[in-house]
């Protein structure tokens, strides 16, 4: 009954027990699906503390309800080929109520270089001058490109035109930290809800690791007009999707995801379905290193030629939301002044498969080989992945006559095996990290270390150092054009389906934003309307 | 005794070393390693990595530098959860895993002792045949599906009442453990029925039974002193496992009901390779499991003379 004692005591008063929608409280309860692993913004990569951080702090800029970058802490912006200079609103607060300043922004981001900081995401800095060298203990932090000439004045000196540097500025490593908070709290900055100073609409008023945390309104945020609700709470983190529909239909929180299964039941209930497409694209990588088959240009086409996506993507796995891939770029990144989708629609596979059976033949012929190598495809081990790879198997088999042996790995050991080039193809995703079509553009560069099928093309190379270098957009959106082409062309990859999310939102609930770039979903703009229908 | 006491333990941290010297050694053969991301890591950043988490050394250096650590009780920081330590992790989720455990093996041992006895008193007789119906349905349905039913039930409880009887998840009060203490429990339950039934059973034909009987001892004291005592010991015996058992194994009921107990970082640390997590909560529940089995077989002793060690 000790144990009992102490295991009561140690988390007494961690319930909390409130509603979806509190209208008298005006606040608003979530889930979310993990503790959030670095509230540290220096060092934070993942989304869920991406979104933690996009509620209780604000960088220089931000996207707004409109999918447009707005200003945030920055009142106004310039960027120039060498340059970039930002001017700071006069009320931008901490939560202490001291006003936050240019020199926030040079500490962050002197302490997402240091080495001992060991920041994964650090490379998103590299644009800056002296960035690279600052991270590799080259040179002192002081020396980086960053200066405040007056504490609302921050001058960036780049170290190669970055046509797209303000829109980085939205990923978490760029918010600002305050040096003399962050060293007081000796190395533990972002551990506890009291080990962060907050400049964001919200700040962590509650935070009891593992089970639940609070938001609690900012009184010193400048923007107090945006923001409506008093209180978010997060009083319950699971993974489980169906444990999260269950706590929506009790009420205990305002929105859920749906699965495929849950569809008809929700439609019976009369909810109101609501889609959103993720930013992330699934493709099949191929193993391009030489000593393997699928290094043949005629190999590939003849894969790509059987494997229809629309059928993978409505017979087969038919999940809601999802779409049938065309292109490594996904339909909602922007070109010059449209949809880049739009402006460079990507050429359309049609399966074929006699003309497949004569690249077969004729790839068979150049490597020498009288019949094709059992392959190996490396997968995923959740059920979405073994649906696709025993999809991808079987039309192999009836369609080519290749055999395939599915690999299933774990997460971390398929990386691993991507990394050393064991397999021949793999089924692979990848999502975005600004907003530009670069974030995507550069991935099979022969220099990019995410370019684990080693696809090394001299051609390809030259389109994405135009798309990197290159200032004027239409230059630039031709290039990611031509890079569209190229991949398609030389069946590099091929790319699967752009992934969906279904989920319904509590009809009270106003103005949920769900983002590709940025925190998602975004509350801070929300507000309740008691009578929504 | 107290020798007896003192060989065990040995025997016990020699256990532990070999769990945790196994479980470093087998991690780390695994491809990959924690740092490994969807997003690769530039050449410098990983270095930078591997300096702060000292995986630059070799192999057989960490190791030491590791044994050295858990000998004085540190397990390091997560990986993952990159600004706590693994002490503090299980510090703060073990109790939680623990209370509902104990709740879960209360109500198992319990009811399996109870029903087990009844299924023996009443053999072959309706209440036995239902019992043993409902026991196989409890030793087959996974927990996961145990969990999801009850938590759908609830809110279909909950909704025709139009309001909170139970609440569906989350933690706090003795209400939110209530059903996810049954669902666990559920399983190690149903095996202690079996194992009393089939125990007791061997109990009631014995002699001595038989002479209590002659003499004209009452039914309700034979049964407590006489049968119950002695058919118990099986399930001691299982006992001390399955409160290991049940208190790190309720991965799926702490996902299920958002329960912030230990069990899904074990899991979670495996499937994200958090080398200090992994080792941390193995070497914990390794240890706790050692222990449990040296107190099982303490405890035996005080319940049957027979067993004790020093005679």
């Amino acid at each position: 009954m000790i144990a009992l004692h102490y295991a009561g005591s140690a988390l007494s008063g961690t319930n909390l027990d409130v509603s979806g929608i509190d209208v008298k409280n005006n606040s608003v309860s979530i889930i979310i699906r993990e503790e959030p692993p670095q509230l540290n913004s220096s060092r934070a990569t993942d989304s869920i503390s991406g979104m933690v951080l996009g509620h209780v702090m604000e960088g220089l800029v931000r996207m707004g309800l409109d999918d447009r970058l707005e200003g945030a802490v920055a009142k106004r912006w310039e960027v120039t080929p060498t340059h970039a200079t930002f001017w700071l609103r006069k009320n931008a607060k901490w939560s202490d109520g001291k006003p936050v300043t240019a020199e926030d922004f040079v500490f962050a981001w002197q302490t997402a270089l240091k080495p001992e900081t060991a920041s994964q995401y650090a490379f998103l800095l590299f644009a800056i001058k002296n960035a690279e060298a600052v991270n590799s203990g080259e040179l002192n932090p002081s020396e980086l490109g960053v200066n405040a000439p007056d504490p609302h004045t921050l001058v960036i000196e780049l170290a190669r035109p970055v046509p797209f540097f303000d829109k980085m500025l939205v990923f978490p490593t760029f918010l600002p930290i305050r040096e003399d908070f962050y060293n007081a709290t000796q190395g533990r900055y972002g551990a506890d809800a009291d080990q962060l100073l907050y400049n964001g609409p919200f700040q962590i008023s509650r935070w009891i690791h593992g089970s639940s945390m609070t938001f609690e309104r900012n009184p010193h945020f400048w923007n107090q007009d945006e923001i409506h609700l008093d209180t978010i709470h997060v009083p319950y983190i699971t993974s489980d999707a169906n444990a999260s529909l269950n706590f929506f239909k009790d009420s205990k929180i305002a929105t859920t995801g749906l699965q495929a299964e849950n569809l008809t039941e929700a439609m019976r209930l009369g909810w109101q379905i609501r889609q959103h497409r993720d930013g992330v694209v699934f493709f099949m990588e191929f193993n391009h290193r030489p000593e393997r088959v699928t290094g043949n240009l005629n190999f590939r086409r003849a894969l790509q030629l059987v494997l229809d996506m629309d059928e993978l993507v409505y017979k087969v796995t038919k999940l809601p939301g999802y779409e049938p891939g065309v292109s490594l770029f996904p339909g909602w990144l922007m070109g010059e002044s449209d949809l880049l989708r739009k402006e460079y629609p990507p050429e359309k596979i049609r399966p074929n498969t006699a003309q497949a059976k004569e690249y077969l033949q004729r790839a068979l012929q150049e490597l020498g080989l009288s019949q094709t190598p059992t392959l190996v495809l490396l997968a995923g081990d959740n059920p979405i992945s073994n649906i696709q790879s025993e999809w991808v198997q079987q039309t192999l088999k009836t369609e080519l006559g290749i055999d395939v042996k599915i690999d299933k790995q774990i997460f971390k050991q398929r990386l691993a095996k991507m990394t050393s080039g064991d397999f021949d193809f793999v089924l692979a995703g990848w999502g975005p990290d600004y907003n530009d079509p670069l974030t995507f553009g550069d991935l099979f560069a022969s220099w990019n270390k995410n370019n684990r099928g080693q696809y090394n093309s001299p051609e390809l190379d030259g389109l994405i150092q135009t798309a990197q270098g290159q200032l004027d957009p239409g230059v630039r959106m031709r290039a990611f054009g031509d890079i569209q082409q190229h991949l398609i062309d030389r069946a590099v990859i091929l790319p699967m389906y752009e992934r969906g999310v279904t989920y319904v939102v509590d009809p009270r609930l106003k103005q949920l934003k769900r983002r590709v770039i940025g925190p998602d979903p975004d509350l801070s703009r929300a507000h309740i309307d008691a009578g929504g229908q | 005794m107290l020798k007896y006491a003192a060989k065990r333990i040995v025997l016990g941290l020699i256990t532990v070393w070999f769990i945790a010297s196994a479980t470093f050694f087998g991690m780390h053969a695994v491809p990959g390693d924690p740092l490994t991301g969807d997003k690769a890591l530039t050449p410098k950043i990983r270095a930078n990595l591997e300096a702060k988490y000292g995986l630059d050394k070799p192999l057989a250096t960490q190791y030491w530098i590791y044994l050295g650590n858990i000998a004085q009780g540190d397990f390091g920081i997560s990986y993952t959860q990159e600004n706590r330590r693994v002490n503090d992790i299980i510090r703060e989720h073990f109790p939680v895993s623990a209370t509902l455990g104990i709740l879960a093996i209360v109500f198992a041992g319990v009811g399996g002792v109870l029903w087990g006895a009844l299924t023996a008193l009443y053999r072959n007789r309706w209440p036995d045949v239902a019992i043993m119906f409902l026991v196989i349905l409890g030793i087959s349905v996974p927990s996961f599906v145990m969990a999801a039913i009850s938590q759908w039930s609830l809110v279909n409880l909950n909704q025709t009442a139009g309001g909170t009887v139970l609440p569906i998840g989350g933690w706090g009060s003795v209400w939110h453990m209530v059903t996810p203490a049954l669902v666990l429990g559920l399983s190690t339950m149903a095996y202690l029925t079996r194992l009393m039934r089939s125990s007791m059973l061997e109990v009631v034909n014995t002699d001595y039974v038989r002479t209590a009987r002659a003499k004209g001892v009452p039914a309700t004291q034979i049964f407590s002193r006489h049968q119950l005592r002695n058919a118990i010991l099986p399930v001691i015996t299982v006992l001390g496992p399955a409160i290991a058992g049940i208190t790190t194994g309720g991965f799926v009921v702490e996902i299920v009901f958002a329960i912030p107990g230990l069990g899904r970082y074990f899991v979670q640390a495996i499937q994200q390779l958090d080398y200090t997590v992994i080792m941390g909560t193995t070497v914990f529940y390794g240890a706790f499991l050692v222990f449990m089995v040296i107190l099982v077989d303490l405890i035996y002793g005080l319940i049957d003379p027979r067993v004790r060690v020093d005679q």
